[in-house]
């Protein structure tokens, strides 16, 4: 058995009275690829907000190689080696295709992607370097989200529906560019709500339903119809 | 040949009045703060560089490297002692706070100093003047406008060509989305007021030396300040160098009019521009 990376303990997520995570546990091992599976609305994101630190959570919440990182604030979480590539991309206007690059790696951690890399990964990015990032496409931008979050050579790098919004032959790019990136050892957490385009990289699966799992299983032997359950509910 | 002279005379005033306003612009950028203490912060630093002269003996000029790193250090400390608790969707908390801080500030410096006004002596840069092209132009306002163009081009430089500028853009853009980068907002803030701070801290020195001041005159430098960012456009510093200079030329042809006329029509430059372009003259284009 792997050594755990991240474990979630009975995580909760709120928005002012709101409560969109109740009860979360979750278990990530080193070099896994995780998939995150749930309709809209189900808490994916939430998830990947709470893990990050843009949402607060009590420290045993969450625990990051053994560490409780739960009440600890986003720049720190950074800094340890967890990295968030955020729903919608959410480039900095201001700065350029290189400066959203740059500002990923100011985190000053050591480990195989650098600016040449990234440029290598996504060739049309070095075209682009000097252009305001929110010039660019779709597509052209979810890498740039995509390089930027790896830039700060991450453990753990949460994928927030990175397909959202793009061409289906861009979409095919940046799954192909997937290998590549966890190749190197890095754990991924990977929210999706096209199922089959999830499952195809992952190698476990939890389903998510109203802020609660509604399944986890491995992805090889998971049932598609428990799935499909899971994802709209029992009735369905 | 007086009018000219008015001209350059209002041009190198502008210098003063973007130095006025560089602060004011910067902490405006970078995290939407509107500081009213601004003006009292510029006196504050006045009177720094009295007490540094009286008390060392030495030039004001040389008093600066006493006087900027204190700014910049309270700047830093105001910030994230106080500042930051402030911030947030709701505009009016920082404003109020700020106008607390420009009341405690004129009464800490009223206690401390005594309304006498002062001045601070530079040994003649004062009233020394040279002749260019049949002008006679004030040394110590020329170099208060060289000063100017320094600090903003250092400012630019700042902002478009360093790691830090780069974070203060990033916090800028979206403050959530920069702390999953490693930056500490509340840290970046603190930096972005001292930078703000050391800026004012020059300014204060020249208006100290430039005329005399006391307790109450910080109001009148937020409002040039002020005036000098909108006319310009808010978020482009050159614009704040180019809003200080039509602020300045307006008030010295409009004290050649008529004495009187001086800030009046100052204040009418600032609204006829206000009319005409809301966003003032440069606003900030995108990158
Ligand atoms: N900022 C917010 N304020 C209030 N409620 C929110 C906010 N963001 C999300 N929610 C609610 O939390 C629930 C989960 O949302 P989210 O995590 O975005 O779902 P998903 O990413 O799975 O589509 C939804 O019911 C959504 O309406
Ligand atoms: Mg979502």
């Amino acid at each position: 058995m792997p050594e755990p990376i991240l474990q979630l303990r009975v995580l909760d997520a709120h928005y002012g009275d709101f409560q969109a995570l109740f009860g979360i546990d979750m278990d990530v091992s080193d070099g896994e690829v995780i998939a995150i599976i749930g309709a809209n609305g189900a808490g994916k994101t939430t998830l990947m907000r709470s893990i990050s630190g843009l949402l607060p959570n009590a420290a045993a919440q969450i625990v990051y190689r053994g560490q409780p990182i739960g009440a600890l604030r986003a720049d720190q979480i950074a800094q340890s080696g967890i990295a968030l590539v955020p729903e919608g991309r959410q480039l900095f206007p201001s700065l350029s295709v290189e400066e959203n690059l740059l500002i990923g790696g100011q985190v000053g951690r050591k480990g195989p992607w650098s600016l040449e890399q990234i440029f290598q990964l996504f060739p049309v990015l070095k075209e682009r370097r000097n252009q305001a990032a929110t010039t660019l496409s779709g597509g052209q931008q979810q890498m740039v989200a995509i390089g930027r979050a790896l830039m700060a050579n991450p453990d753990l790098i949460l994928f927030d529906e990175i397909s959202l919004g793009l061409a289906p032959v861009i979409i095919k790019t940046i799954y192909d560019a997937l290998p590549q990136i966890v190749g190197q050892g890095m754990t991924a957490m990977l929210v999706e709500q096209d199922i089959t385009k999830a499952l195809s990289v992952s190698s476990r699966v939890y389903c998510l339903q109203e802020g609660r799992v509604s399944l986890e299983g491995r992805t090889e032997t998971i049932d598609r119809d428990d799935i499909t359950r899971a994802y709209f509910g029992t009735e369905s | 040949m007086d009018w000219i002279s008015a001209l350059v005379q209002g041009t190198l005033l502008g210098g003063l009045y973007a130095l006025f306003a560089a602060g004011l612009s910067l902490i405006f950028g970078v995290m939407r703060l509107v500081n009213i203490a601004h003006g009292d912060l510029i006196v504050l630093a006045a009177y720094m560089g009295l007490s540094t002269t009286v008390m060392l003996g030495i030039h004001p000029f040389v008093a600066l490297l006493i006087v900027i790193p204190a700014m910049a250090g309270a700047g830093y400390c105001l910030q994230r002692a106080v500042l930051n608790q402030t911030l947030g969707d709701d505009i009016l908390p920082p404003l109020l706070v700020t106008f607390g801080l420009s009341v405690i500030l004129q009464n800490a410096l009223l206690e401390g100093y005594s309304a006498d006004p002062q001045k601070l002596s530079a040994g003649g840069v004062e009233t020394a003047s040279v002749q260019l092209g049949g002008l006679s132009i004030g040394v110590l306002p020329l170099l208060t406008f060289l000063i100017a163009v320094a600090v903003i081009a250092g400012l630019q430089f700042i902002f478009y060509r360093t790691a830090i500028g780069r974070a203060f853009r990033a916090v800028s853009d979206n403050a959530d989305i920069a702390q999953l980068m490693g930056l500490n907002k509340a840290h970046i803030f603190g930096l972005a007021m001292a930078l703000a701070l050391a800026v004012t801290a020059i300014a204060g020195i020249l208006l100290g030396v430039r005329t005399s001041f006391d307790p109450s005159v910080g109001g009148a430098r937020l409002i040039f300040g002020f005036e000098a960012v909108i006319i310009g456009g808010l978020g482009n510093l050159w614009g704040t160098l180019a809003g200080g200079v039509i602020l300045g030329v307006a008030q010295t042809l409009g004290a050649k009019v008529d004495p009187g006329w001086q800030l009046l029509a100052g204040h009418v430059a600032f609204l006829v521009v206000l009319a005409v372009r809301p966003n003032g003259l440069f606003p900030r284009v995108a990158h």
